[in-house]
């Protein structure tokens, strides 16, 4: 990306169902230890979820919690998590920097959930509309875990959503990313959350496509690869990464993390839910020529795969195409510990594989118990971490329905 | 419902819309703006709550007879003797 500045990642806050650290996050990624735990949500009965444990009540008051939205909360405790973690004392921060802070926060879906309860309410009161909540609307604004968040950190820059379904979470980094490019802000919280377990809706719609997972034992449900795979399960969470043009970051001495190298988004352009491999391919492609590295220079890819049947096929089918002939990458896969994330996903995936760079280690895709052979691709790492020795830079890959393609690379940084 | 029952389930419904606050030493003669943080959404909320828990339907035009805990006691207290007579007559 020339005359354009680079783009570091200095800190990452997450909730996620087997972590509310990127340290613990880690540490299960590499243990094997998933989040998917049973779970139980109105009309639909008992199903299966991952589920974040994070203390809303560390950075919020009750009566926020009461007011605000799952999805403001989940933010909130990823965006103040994520300046801790950069070094940055939100309470020393001038006006000044708050008003050029942008937050860009990628959601698949938001307002379900308030809505539902909504109607919920009215139902059992012979939809008696004086029940229907003030709140509804603030709630259920497509901006509302942005802005929930910049009320609770009195953030006055810009600040909204990204609406990318299950792309989003790379979608709220590149998009910080970008603006920091542009000079619109000067230090960006960009990533994805998902309040998605608590709407009923979702759970269903899936079940109605055949495409939602159920296993005996809740751990083993999301599997990704594996010739039993039955579909997704959902789970909620939420990371956001602290971004700063990476001269800035150095000069104030900020531990970078990794670089941004380089992006692509396309559409499909060819159905409402089903993935297509030729155009995820030219998304990886464009991704790794902003980059400016080729195919066999990618040390880990970070799959999107749902475990659905249909879309691991045609993102293995479009891996293939791609790194056939790359002996160095290692792919592997996140939603097998905690279900699909939604609108956090991608951030989520993204930050469980950053700690890479630092210990070059790669961790699995679990539950791959009987490979399903159209899922074969070069060293897919099943159930146990690799040791690579060193990783120079990682692709993260996101997709979603309408056929919203994403592609991240990110790389490591001398100093 | 009695005087002391009126104020209790009012300070409850208040302990709801305002989970934060301490309500022990709430003056029932001052207005409760003054006292604890309360926003024109948490009225709404004391309000919805009162139709919810109570049956009671306040109209806009009364909402300046809930300024103070008394003022609550006051206008409440017809309205809950007719609620009540109301479930008891179900």
């Amino acid at each position: 990306m020339p005359d354009l500045p680079r783009i570091a990642i200095t800190g990452v806050g997450l909730t996620s169902p087997n972590g509310d650290s990127l340290p613990e996050f880690r540490r299960n990624l590499l243990g094997g230890v998933s989040g998917v735990v049973p779970w139980e949500i109105r009309h639909v009965g008992k199903t299966l979820a991952g589920v974040c444990r994070f203390d809303p009540l560390r950075h919020q008051k009750k009566k926020e919690l009461r007011r605000g939205t799952r999805a403001g909360s989940i933010g909130i405790y990823c965006a103040r998590e994520a300046l801790l973690d950069a070094g940055i004392d939100l309470a020393s921060m001038s006006p000044a920097l708050r008003a050029r802070t942008g937050v860009y926060v990628g959601t698949t879906e938001h307002g379900n959930v308030e809505t539902e309860n909504e109607i919920h309410e009215v139902a059992g009161r012979g939809f008696d509309l004086s029940f229907w909540s003030h709140h509804h609307n603030p709630r259920t604004v497509a901006n509302n875990p942005a802005g929930e968040i910049t009320l609770n950190l009195g953030i006055t820059g810009p600040a909204y959503c990204v609406g990318a379904a299950c792309a989003a979470g790379n979608l709220g980094i590149i998009h910080g990313a970008q603006m920091l490019q542009l000079g619109e802000v000067d230090l960006a919280i960009g990533g994805g959350v998902s309040e998605s377990i608590h709407t009923f809706g979702i759970f269903a719609s899936f079940r109605a496509e055949g495409a939602l997972a159920w296993h005996e034992d809740p751990a083993k449900a999301s599997r990704p690869f594996d010739r039993g795979r039955n579909g997704i399960v959902v789970a909620e969470g939420g990371c956001l990464v602290v971004l700063e043009r990476l001269e800035e970051a150095r000069a104030r001495g900020a531990r970078i993390l990794a670089e941004i190298a380089g992006w692509s988004v396309n559409s499909d352009a060819s159905d409402f839910v089903l993935p297509l491999a030729e155009r995820q391919n030219e998304c990886i492609r464009g991704a790794l020529s902003r980059a400016g590295i080729s195919p066999g220079e990618v040390d880990i890819v970070s799959s999107h795969a749902t475990a659905t049947p249909a879309g691991d096929e045609q993102e293995c089918q479009a891996l293939r195409e791609v790194f056939s002939d790359s002996a160095r990458t290692h792919v592997n896969n996140t939603k097998s510990f905690i279900g699909h994330a939604m609108g956090a996903a991608g951030a989520l995936e993204l930050a469980g594989n950053l700690p890479s760079f630092a210990d070059g280690l790669v961790h699995p895709t679990i539950n791959v118990d009987d490979l399903d052979p159209a899922c074969e691709v070069r060293n897919l790492v099943i159930a146990r971490p690799r040791e690579l020795g060193r990783v120079d830079s990682i692709l993260n890959l996101s997709f979603g329905m309408l056929g919203i393609n994403s592609a991240l690379v990110v790389r490591r940084t001398a100093g | 419902m009695n005087r002391e029952e009126i104020e209790n389930a009012v300070k409850d419904i208040i302990q709801t819309v305002a989970p934060d606050e301490d309500l022990s030493n709430l003056r029932p003669d001052l207005k409760l703006r003054e006292q604890i943080e309360l926003d024109s959404m948490d009225f709404l909320d004391i309000v919805m709550e009162l139709r919810k828990r109570h049956g009671v339907h306040v109209p806009e035009a009364d909402y300046k007879e809930l300024a103070t805990l008394d003022g609550c006691v006051a206008y409440l207290t017809p309205l809950l003797a007719k609620a009540g007579a109301k479930v008891a007559a179900r």
